[in-house]
């Protein structure tokens, strides 16, 4: 039984925009967002009805992702330096230097991040995302979370 | 304590998903994906679910109907590529609202009756026939549409009409003058047929 898309989106908008914003920054996550969720509009009818949406939807917001670092790579000058929106996206300016954390990151902890703490996906399905094995990406995830703590608590009081 | 999980997982203000949303149903306008798109909008009758496909209006629903409902049903039996998108009602809301104000008598509106089949949609097909603040019994319409022993068909179709209002089954009377039933209650029937008699 499908239900409406509008359905999906009410759920799931929130997560996906959290996701897309650990992957790319404040910046070009909301481009990832409307891309993603086009993509999933598109394919909704031959989506399966026993599939877990919310999971079917990150693994489109990561390609979609990887479709945005690409084009970044050839094209590194323009976000170098994110211009100062943050107020916008509902996230504090004192939070900017952990966006720069998470962009600092390595490529499989930033997304292990985004995918087990953002998006509450089991480590089985992120491995399938991100390569390796479930134990890999619980350590990548781990790891990234290890790291952002280091610079975000030691910029900001505890 | 302000944690950087904490901060990762904020949620995204209303307004940030309002204007993605928007961004969503322009997107899917433009790419042929939004196969129903619907609004709710008010009326003095209640809240009324518009909904339409490309080809023209396809469902409205009164709020005793379950407006949740109802978008499952077309999900099931249209699409699932459903939008609450209300750009592409503009026009039925405008005209509705002209109706509940009294100025306007007729509906220009493209329809699309792919909710319904059969005889069933061949009634409701005719119901225009019958003018703003004239009225018909089941038997009169089931001698327009030919078939003047169909008199508990032409009741069915009218209760199954997929578009209260516009396609004008509120018309459709008892042949003793008492109301009858109706898709949106017995209130809102005699509502409408009052706003027709001013």
């Amino acid at each position: 039984m499908k239900t409406p898309f509008e359905n999906v989106v009410a759920e799931h908008a929130g997560t996906v925009l959290r996701v897309c914003r650990v992957l790319l920054g404040p910046h070009d996550a909301e481009d990832a967002w409307s891309e993603t969720f086009v993509s999933a509009l598109r394919a909704f009818p031959d989506l399966p009805d026993t599939a877990n949406v919310q999971a079917w939807l990150v693994t489109i917001a990561h390609r979609k992702a990887i479709d945005v670092l690409r084009a970044r790579s050839r094209q590194p000058l323009p976000v170098e330096r994110l211009p100062e929106t943050p107020s916008d996206l509902g996230v504090p300016d004192v939070d900017h230097d952990l966006w720069q954390a998470v962009r600092d990151l390595p490529d499989k902890q930033r997304q292990a991040v985004a995918y087990h703490h953002v998006a509450g996906l089991p480590y089985a399905e992120i491995a399938k995302l991100i390569g390796g094995s479930a134990d890999a990406a619980r350590r990548a995830a781990a790891d990234g979370i290890k790291n952002l703590r280091k610079t975000y608590l030691s910029g900001a009081t505890s | 304590m302000n944690d950087a999980l904490d901060v990762l997982g904020s949620p995204a203000d209303a307004e940030t998903l309002s204007r993605l949303h928007r961004n969503l149903e322009r997107h899917a306008e433009q790419d042929g994906l939004l196969d129903v798109a619907y609004t709710v909008v008010d009326s003095p009758v209640g809240r009324l679910l518009l909904a339409a496909t490309a080809r023209g209006l396809v469902r409205v629903a009164y709020a005793t109907e379950g407006h949740d409902g109802v978008l499952e049903t077309i999900a099931q039996r249209l699409s699932p590529r459903i939008l609450r998108a209300p750009k592409r009602l503009d026009t039925t809301a405008r005209e509705l609202d002209e109706y509940f104000a009294g100025r306007r008598r007729t509906f220009d509106l493209p329809l699309d009756l792919s909710l319904s089949h059969g005889f069933r949609q061949l009634v409701q097909r005719h119901l225009p026939e019958i003018g703003y603040g004239q009225t018909r019994s089941y038997r009169e319409v089931a001698e327009l549409v030919g078939n003047p022993n169909a008199v508990r068909a032409v009741g069915t179709a009218c209760a199954t009409n997929p578009l209260p209002v516009v396609v004008p089954c509120h018309r459709v009377l008892r042949a003793d003058g008492t109301l009858g039933g109706y898709v949106g209650g017995a209130e809102a029937k005699a509502a409408l047929l009052h706003l027709e008699a001013a």
